[in-house]
């Protein structure tokens, strides 16, 4: 037997690009002839506008300066719909804003010039009046009585309300030897992936075929909007993502910006590029977990939790964010309050409001850092309460496998975890008593320290239901193409898309298993529409879980094509003959053909193959799970850190992570996804905040010295270590990896945080990012 | 095209060993003009206000952030940028940031072979929390910078052993 590749940790060879330099992203891309773009962006939270662009048209090098009206010429505008948030209120988008601008950022103009220095002088030069509108900005001012309304006309700022839950919580709280409750705040931050979105938008002139090269995680996606909003039959665009430098969920949404580009592409017949500034993509990238959550935790007199009650105020941004809705986040939220354990009851009532701020939307595990960072914090609290070790009263409430398949009464299902084994497993990690003389002997010398813990679930590789329900157009099913080459290398195509997390590796070793080739033989493209089959492209984890499976598909169905046809050349049963290493063996292992033999023969000379011999070189595979509307993942991280009692910093001393993310396909790149995935987490507990001014509803994080993100210094070495439980309802068994880290870093900072300030015998803090200031005043070192 | 009242600037420098000869629009970065009129799209533009160390290229052998030099700055100068640089810091990097996974989408990838390279070039076994600090102004989004700092380390044993060639 050769080794499995699946499991193995391989460096991937698309690297070796990457690392001389030769990375092809959007701004890479040029088309003779282009024109640069750059957008004249709202000023003001909230106003209305009129612009003058006569004397910015004259300057030398400009081409053209678009407004509203020019683009609604060949654009269509957009409304966020689904059936799963009936009556949500998010009015019509048009690429550029018209006589109204609800958001600070939102553009309003465009202009399209030789240079992107002489686009951004023309917008410069364009008049505009601006009528200042009452803003709002801060959730809690939504729904007050008399708040000025979002969108002129609309009765109300809540876009959308729920109540979700089960069980009987009212008669749970009434019976519960303690409860405990906490109010925490969100505050609004962003991916920032290292390169901005962007566009570079050709119109062919004559057949009217539109191609546009993006940076986005789901070009498949983005074609069916940009034909539906342009009015073009689908097979007339093509959209191409070359090499992505991060996404994390800021590139798979419509944003009015790049949209506008392909849109003057086919207005001008010119090829048009739009590169974001970084201080766009600070402004104008979706924003993400504005919340506010009050929640309180039933628990009985043996210290098991009973339920849940809480009410989750969400922040949307002026709209909801197109396609997949704003409010997608709320429920992600709701369905990560006390995930890994078991309890009964629970109602989470949700508001989602509109505010004149850029839409929030799906960031790098969406609602569950919310979720978890309130679940944990409650935990602590109750562990604490009861006089208890806050790992025991976690592991007596943590569910067991024998109780799985499991759904609690937020309708979150798990089934086969192994929380239990998570947890021995972190024990062994992190060295427990040993770690707990250390913090004392620290604590005794004055020294500020907390250990802070997190247990997590996730959901991930979502499935058809998610979005199929609500009738919006995301595919969560995905196809991949796989060729025998004839020098008998694979080549496949695939749906899922690469943007940095080396997926497109993780399937190649993937088919290798399948075909019974050498993972170096397996070369895995991605991302170009005019290639690539249809699928949903890169979001909720499911590279593995659900390419994986497409890659296994038609790896196998390849192998079979490959062993009937030389089975015929042989004279031999296909299922008496295998493939290994590239090699069509008999049962016994004996080499009877290389595939590149076989390919040859199959490709080059027809004539030689036996009559009615029908298979060809390219298997697809479609997958679509039938069963379990999401994957839970489960894992559990703990921060040690140590607070500065004159500044209120807090640093991370030491973080670990152990995860199950069901079969791992290159621990290598899952290793990378989790530490990332930490980081990012880190960055939303102590640093990264989108913040506006309290008054004039202005942004204040317009640049990256003002929006922190975490840097070398910041990121301490992060432990980890592996459970694997494989997903039992697949082939190849993997569940999500990419959001694990970043659901639990904050709480498990969050809790680190207010173990350390505890123990110094201080308040605790309750608002994410952890200001020095908020530290100091729960020390009382300050008023 | 440009048009006629844009100021110019002649450039006559080395780059990656070639010299070269051009003009520039005064307020053109050397970033910009090495990914636009040279076609050198390895220095990347992460934030063009000098924060985030994506466009790090070298000038008369000293690391630089490339957006907050102008193009006409680099007149009489050598630059290297990440598709010529040479040492053998650079090559052991390059073969420790594939091995170790010191990269994902790879975009901040090649201002932090240039930084590293810088540290090993004068330190040649820094300490994880020396490397840390010296790549404190190169961000990556990616890799949480655990695997980044095991690559240098990695690349710094690999020089140390004499295990690298020089490229
Ligand atoms: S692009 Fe120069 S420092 Fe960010
Ligand atoms: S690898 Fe993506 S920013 Fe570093």
């Amino acid at each position: 037997m050769t080794a499995s590749a699946i499991g193995r940790a391989m460096p991937r060879p698309e690297a070796r690009r990457l690392v001389a330099g030769g990375g092809r992203y959007l701004d890479d891309h040029a088309e003779r002839g282009e024109l640069q773009a750059c957008f004249l962006r709202s000023p003001l939270p909230h106003a209305r506008f009129a612009l003058d662009v006569a004397a910015a048209k004259t300057l030398p090098g400009v081409e053209a300066v678009l407004t509203a009206s020019d683009l609604a010429a060949v654009c269509r505008p957009w409304r966020t719909e689904s059936r799963s948030f009936p009556g949500l209120v998010s009015p019509r988008q048009a690429p550029l804003a018209e006589g109204r601008a609800t958001w600070q950022g939102e553009p309003v103009a465009m202009v399209l010039a030789a240079t992107r220095a002489i686009a951004e002088d023309a917008a410069e030069a364009i008049l505009a009046e601006w009528e200042e509108l009452p803003a709002v900005t801060a959730p809690e001012a939504a729904l007050v009585p008399g708040a000025p309304p979002v969108h002129p006309g609309s009765e109300t700022n809540r876009a959308w309300g729920a109540t979700i839950g089960g069980g009987d919580p009212d008669a749970a709280f009434a019976a519960a030897a303690l409860v405990v409750e906490e109010r925490l705040v969100f505050t609004r931050h962003t991916g920032v992936p290292l390169e901005p979105r962007g566009a570079l938008a050709t119109w062919e002139p004559g057949t009217g075929a539109l191609t546009v090269r993006l940076s986005h995680q789901m070009p498949h996606q983005m074609r069916l909007h940009l034909a539906e909003q342009l009015g073009l039959p689908v097979n007339r665009v093509r959209v191409i993502c070359s090499d992505v430098g991060g996404g994390f969920g800021i590139k798979m949404h419509v944003y009015q910006d790049e949209m506008a580009v392909a849109a003057a592409a086919r207005l001008l017949g010119r090829p048009v590029r739009w590169v974001s500034d970084r201080m766009e993509a600070l402004l104008a990238d979706i924003h993400a977990r504005e919340h506010v959550v009050t929640a309180r935790m039933a628990v009985d007199a043996e210290g098991r939790i009973l339920g849940f009650d809480l009410h989750d105020l969400q922040g949307l941004g002026a709209y909801s964010v197109y396609p997949r809705s704003s409010t997608v986040e709320a429920i992600s939220v709701v369905r990560s309050i006390g995930a890994p354990y078991r309890f009964a009851h629970g109602r989470a009532r949700v508001d989602s409001v509109l505010q004149n701020k850029v839409a929030t939307g799906q960031y790098r595990a969406v609602g569950a850092p919310v979720g978890c960072a309130v679940t944990e914090r409650l935990v602590d609290k109750a562990a604490r309460a009861r006089g208890e070790d806050p790992l025991a009263f976690r592991a007596r409430n943590l569910l067991r496998t024998a109780e799985m398949p499991w759904v609690n009464p937020f309708g979150a299902a798990q089934h086969g975890m192994d929380h239990h084994a998570v947890l021995e497993t972190a024990k062994a990690l992190i060295d427990l008593p040993a770690l707990q003389a250390e913090i004392e002997a620290g604590r005794a010398a004055g020294r500020l320290l907390g250990l802070g813990l997190a247990f997590t679930v996730e959901y991930t590789a979502s499935g058809p239901a998610v979005y199929g329900a609500g009738h919006v157009a995301v595919a969560a099913t995905d196809t991949v193409v796989a060729t025998l080459e004839p020098t008998g290398e694979i080549s496949a195509q695939a749906s899922i898309t690469e943007i940095g997390q080396g997926i497109t590796q993780g399937l190649a070793q993937v088919l290798a298993d399948a075909v019974g080739v050498a993972p170096e033989a397996v070369r895995v493209g991605a991302g170009d529409t005019q290639a690539a089959p249809h699928g949903g492209g890169a979001w909720a984890s499911r590279g593995a879980a659900i390419g994986g499976e497409a890659a296994w598909g038609a790896g196998r169905a390849l192998r079979a094509q490959l062993l009937e046809a030389a089975g015929a050349l042989l004279q031999a049963a296909p299922d008496s003959l295998d493939i290994r290493e590239g090699v069509v063996t008999d049962a016994a292992g004996a080499a009877r053909m290389t595939l590149a033999e076989l390919g040859t023969l199959m490709l080059f000379r027809g004539h030689e193959m036996p009559k009615g011999v029908t298979p060809g070189l390219s298997a697809t595979f479609h997958y679509r799970r039938e069963q379990d509307v999401t994957l839970a993942n489960n894992g559990l991280q703990a921060a040690l850190v140590e607070i500065d009692g004159e500044t209120g910093l807090v640093r991370v001393l030491r973080h670990w992570m152990v995860g199950d993310c069901g079969r791992v396909l290159n621990p290598l790149l899952v290793d990378g996804q989790y530490r990332g995935g930490v980081a990012q987490g880190i960055g939303e507990a102590l640093l990264e905040a989108c913040r506006y001014d309290a008054e004039s509803g202005q942004f204040l994080s317009g640049t990256l010295a003002d929006y922190l993100l975490p840097m070398a210094t910041d990121i301490p070495d992060i432990a980890l270590a592996h459970v694997e439980v494989p997903y039992a309802g697949s082939a190849v068994g993997a569940k999500g990896a990419g959001e694990s880290g970043t659901c639990g870093a904050p709480a498990a900072i969050l809790n680190a945080v207010n173990d350390a300030l505890l123990a110094a015998g201080g308040g605790v803090v309750t608002e994410l990012p952890i200001h020095p200031v908020a530290v100091l005043r729960a020390l009382g070192r300050l008023a | 095209m440009l048009p006629p009242d844009e100021p110019l600037a002649e450039i006559a420098c080395t780059v990656n060993g070639r010299r070269v000869a051009g003009r520039a629009p005064l307020r053109q970065t050397l970033v910009e003009w090495l990914r636009t009129e040279l076609g050198l799209t390895g220095s990347h533009v992460g934030c063009a206000h000098g924060v985030c160390g994506a466009c790090h290229i070298r000038l008369d052998g000293a690391v630089v952030r490339g957006c907050l030099v102008l193009a006409v700055q680099a007149d009489g100068s050598a630059v290297e940028t990440i598709e010529a640089a040479t040492g053998p810091e650079v090559a052991a990097l390059r073969e420790a940031f594939v091995a170790h996974a010191g990269l994902q989408c790879g975009f901040c990838t090649p201002g932090m072979i240039l930084q590293a390279a810088e540290l090993l070039q004068r330190e040649p076994s820094p300490s994880r929390e020396a490397i840390r600090d010296h790549l404190s102004g190169n961000y990556c989004r990616c890799t949480g910078y655990h695997q980044i700092v095991d690559a240098v380390a990695s690349a710094a044993a690999a020089l140390q052993s004499g295990g690298v060639e020089g490229a």
